[in-house]
C-alpha cells in the first residue's frame, strides 16, 4: 500500500465516523427530551389531570380538564372539515395522476404543508373570527383543518397508489363505474391506511399552538360551545410553562408528557399500519 | 354512455374539492394582502427598513423582526446541514442494513415531537445550559434565553425534515455512479463524495425545506429567544422573530393599525417561505427527473409514521 493510498483510506474512515456521530449528536437532544418528558411529566401526571379544573393562581393542584376537553373539541372540528376535502383531493390526485390540474394541486398542497402554521393561524382568524369578533372554538378548529389537508392528502394519494392494480382492474372489468371501483374497492383497501394516516394528521395538528393562540384563544373556564374560547391542552402547557409558578410548571409537564405519548402513539400504529399494506402490494 | 357520463361526473365532483386545495393558498395571500392594507399603505418600504416597534405612538418597523428570523435561522442551517447530511450518507451509505429502519424512525420522531414541548424543554433544560455556557464564555448578561438557544433548538427541530429528503436524494442516485468510482479504485468516502455530487441540487432543495421549517418555526422560538427586538449579531442577546411577535402581541392588538403591521409580517413570512418552500421542490424535483426512479413506497412510509 502506497503512503498516498493509505492518506486516502484515513480520511475515508474518518468521514465515516464523522457521519456515525452526526446520528448520535441527533439523538442525544431526542433522548433528553424524551428523558424530560417522562421524568418531569409522569409523575404529575394522575386522576386529577385528567378529570379537575385549573385552580386558581396560588392554590396547588387542579388539572386540565378544560383542556383536554377543548383539544378534544378542537380536533373534532378540524377532522370534520379537513378530512373529507383532503381525502377526495388525495383520491382524485391518485385516480388522475398525470393530469395539469392534478399537478397544480399537488404543487398546492405542498406549498400548504410548508406555510408556517401562525401565518394559517392569521388566514382563520381573518376567516373567522373577524367577521363576528369574537375569538372562538370554531376558529381554532378550522385553524387546525388546514394544517390537517396537506398531510391527509398526501398520504390518501400515497396509499390510494398503494393498491394493487388488479383489484381496480377487477372491479373495471366487472362493469363497475370509476366511482364504484373507488370507494367500493380502493378505498376500502387502502382504509386501515388513510385511517391511520388521518390519526397522525390529528395527532400533528393537535400538537399545535401557534394557530390556536388568536383563534381559540385559550379558556380558563369549562367551555364546549363553539363560539365561545376554548382552552386547548398546547396554549395551556405554553400559558403554564411561561408562569413563575412551580405547579403550574409541574402540570405543564404533564401535558407535555401526555401530548408525547399520544403522538408516540399514534406514530407507531401508523408505521405497523403502512408495513402491513406494503406487504400486501408486494405479495 | 351513461358510464363515461358517470365516470366525468366523478372526475369533476372529486376535482371540486382539489380545486379547493388551490383556492386555499390562494385565499391566503388574498386575505393577508387585505387584512394588512392600512399599513401597507401608510408605511410602504419603510416598514421593512425601519427598526422601531411602538404600537402606542403608531409607529411601525419590522426590520429587527425581519433580521431575527432569517439569522436565527441561517445560524440553524448551519448547525443542522451537516448534521442532517451526515445522518443521511450513514443512514443511506454506511449503517449495516437491519440499523437502517430503526435509525431512520428515530431521527424522524424528532419532526414529530411538537414545538410546544420543545419549548418546554428549551426553557427548563436547554436555556440554563446555554446560561452556564454564556457565564463560562464571559457573557453579560448570561440570560440564557437569546439567539444561541433559539438557533439550537432550531437546528434540532430542522434536522429531520433535511435529514430525510436527503436520504431519499442519496437512494435515487443511481448505483452506477458508486460502481464507477469504485472501478476507478475510489476509496468509501470518495464515492461517496461521488453520489452527492451527483445529487447536489436535490441536497441543497433538502437544506432549503430545512431553511422553510426554521423560518416559520414559532413557539419554541418564542419561548427562548428572548422577545427583545433588536439588530444585532451577538449570539448572546435576546432578539425577535416574526413569528414570535405575531405570537406575543396578535391577541391583545388594540388598533386596527397595529393588526394590520401584525398581519402584514404574517404576509412577509408567507412569501418568504413559499419562495424557499418553491425553489427547494423544484430542485429536489428536477434531481428527481434526472434519475427518473420512482420511489413512492417508502416515501409514503416516511411521511405516514414521521
Amino acid at each position: 500500500m502506497t503512503a498516498n493510498l493509505r492518506r486516502r483510506k484515513l480520511i475515508s474512515r474518518i468521514f465515516e465516523i464523522l457521519c456515525g456521530l452526526a446520528v448520535v449528536v441527533a439523538l442525544i437532544p431526542l433522548a433528553m427530551i424524551l428523558f424530560y418528558v417522562i421524568k418531569e411529566g409522569a409523575g404529575s401526571l394522575n386522576l386529577d389531570f385528567f378529570t379537575k379544573m385549573p385552580k386558581p393562581v396560588g392554590e396547588s393542584g387542579g388539572g386540565m380538564a378544560n383542556a383536554i376537553a377543548g383539544t378534544l373539541i378542537l380536533i373534532g372540528i378540524a377532522a370534520l372539515f379537513g378530512v373529507p376535502i383532503g381525502c377526495i383531493c388525495g383520491i382524485h390526485l391518485a385516480e388522475y395522476p398525470g393530469t395539469k390540474f392534478s399537478s397544480v394541486v399537488r404543487f398546492a398542497a405542498d406549498v400548504l404543508n410548508g406555510v408556517p402554521s401562525i401565518v394559517i393561524g392569521i388566514f382563520a382568524y381573518g376567516l373567522v373570527v373577524l367577521p363576528v369578533k369574537r375569538f372562538s372554538a370554531l376558529a381554532g378548529g378550522v385553524a387546525l383543518g388546514l394544517l390537517m389537508i396537506p398531510i391527509v392528502v398526501r398520504t390518501t394519494e400515497e396509499l390510494i397508489r398503494l393498491v394493487p392494480g388488479n383489484l381496480r382492474e377487477g372491479a373495471l372489468a366487472l362493469g363497475a363505474t370509476r366511482a364504484r371501483a373507488v370507494f367500493g374497492v380502493i378505498v376500502p383497501a387502502a382504509l386501515p391506511g388513510i385511517l391511520t394516516g388521518v390519526l397522525v394528521a390529528l395527532a400533528r395538528v393537535a400538537g399545535e399552538t401557534a394557530p390556536l393562540l388568536f383563534t381559540a384563544l385559550g379558556n380558563r373556564f369549562w367551555s364546549t360551545s363553539l363560539t365561545q374560547p376554548i382552552a386547548s391542552l398546547t396554549v395551556q402547557v405554553y400559558t403554564y410553562a411561561q408562569s413563575p409558578y412551580d405547579d403550574w410548571h409541574r402540570q405543564a409537564w404533564a401535558g407535555a408528557f401526555l401530548l408525547v405519548m399520544m403522538i408516540l402513539t399514534l406514530s407507531i400504529t401508523a408505521r405497523l399500519a403502512v408495513r402491513r399494506l406494503e406487504r400486501m402490494n408486494r405479495s | 354512455m351513461k358510464r363515461s357520463s358517470d365516470d366525468r361526473r366523478f372526475r369533476l365532483g372529486t376535482g371540486a374539492f382539489a380545486a379547493f386545495v388551490l383556492l386555499i393558498v390562494v385565499g391566503i395571500a388574498f386575505e393577508l394582502t387585505r387584512q394588512s392594507m392600512l399599513s401597507i399603505t401608510k408605511f410602504g418600504l419603510k416598514f421593512w427598513t425601519t427598526s422601531t416597534w411602538d404600537p402606542v405612538s403608531g409607529m411601525f418597523g419590522a426590520l429587527p423582526f425581519i433580521w431575527g428570523t432569517l439569522y436565527s435561522a441561517v445560524l440553524a442551517l448551519l448547525v443542522a446541514a451537516p448534521v442532517a447530511l451526515g445522518i443521511a450518507i450513514f443512514i443511506s451509505e454506511l449503517s449495516p442494513r437491519i440499523l437502517r429502519q430503526p435509525l431512520a424512525y428515530l431521527t424522524e420522531l424528532l419532526a414529530a415531537i411538537p414545538s410546544i414541548v420543545y419549548g418546554i424543554w428549551g426553557v427548563f433544560v436547554l436555556v440554563p445550559i446555554v446560561r452556564k455556557f454564556e457565564v463560562a464564555m464571559g457573557a453579560k448578561p448570561a440570560l440564557g434565553v437569546g439567539m444561541l438557544a433559539a438557533a439550537l433548538i432550531l437546528a434540532v427541530m430542522v434536522i429531520p425534515f433535511t435529514s430525510s429528503v436527503a436520504r431519499e436524494i442519496l437512494k435515487n442516485v443511481p448505483s452506477t455512479q458508486r460502481e464507477a468510482a469504485y472501478a476507478l479504485g475510489a476509496t468509501r468516502w470518495e464515492a461517496i463524495k461521488v453520489a452527492i455530487g451527483f445529487g447536489k441540487s436535490g441536497i441543497i432543495g433538502a437544506v432549503m425545506l430545512g431553511f422553510g421549517r426554521a423560518l416559520g418555526e414559532t413557539i419554541a422560538v418564542t419561548m427562548v429567544i428572548g422577545n427583545a427586538p433588536q439588530v444585532t449579531a451577538s449570539l448572546f442577546k435576546p432578539q425577535y422573530t416574526m413569528a414570535a411577535v405575531i405570537a406575543n402581541e396578535f391577541s391583545e392588538a388594540a388598533d386596527e393599525l397595529y393588526l394590520h403591521a401584525l398581519i402584514e409580517i404574517g404576509l412577509l413570512l408567507f412569501i418568504i417561505t413559499i419562495v424557499v418552500n418553491m425553489l427547494s421542490r423544484l430542485l429536489i424535483w428536477s434531481m428527481k427527473r434526472r434519475v427518473a426512479a420512482p420511489v413512492p413506497v417508502a416515501l409514503v412510509a416516511e411521511e405516514v409514521a414521521a
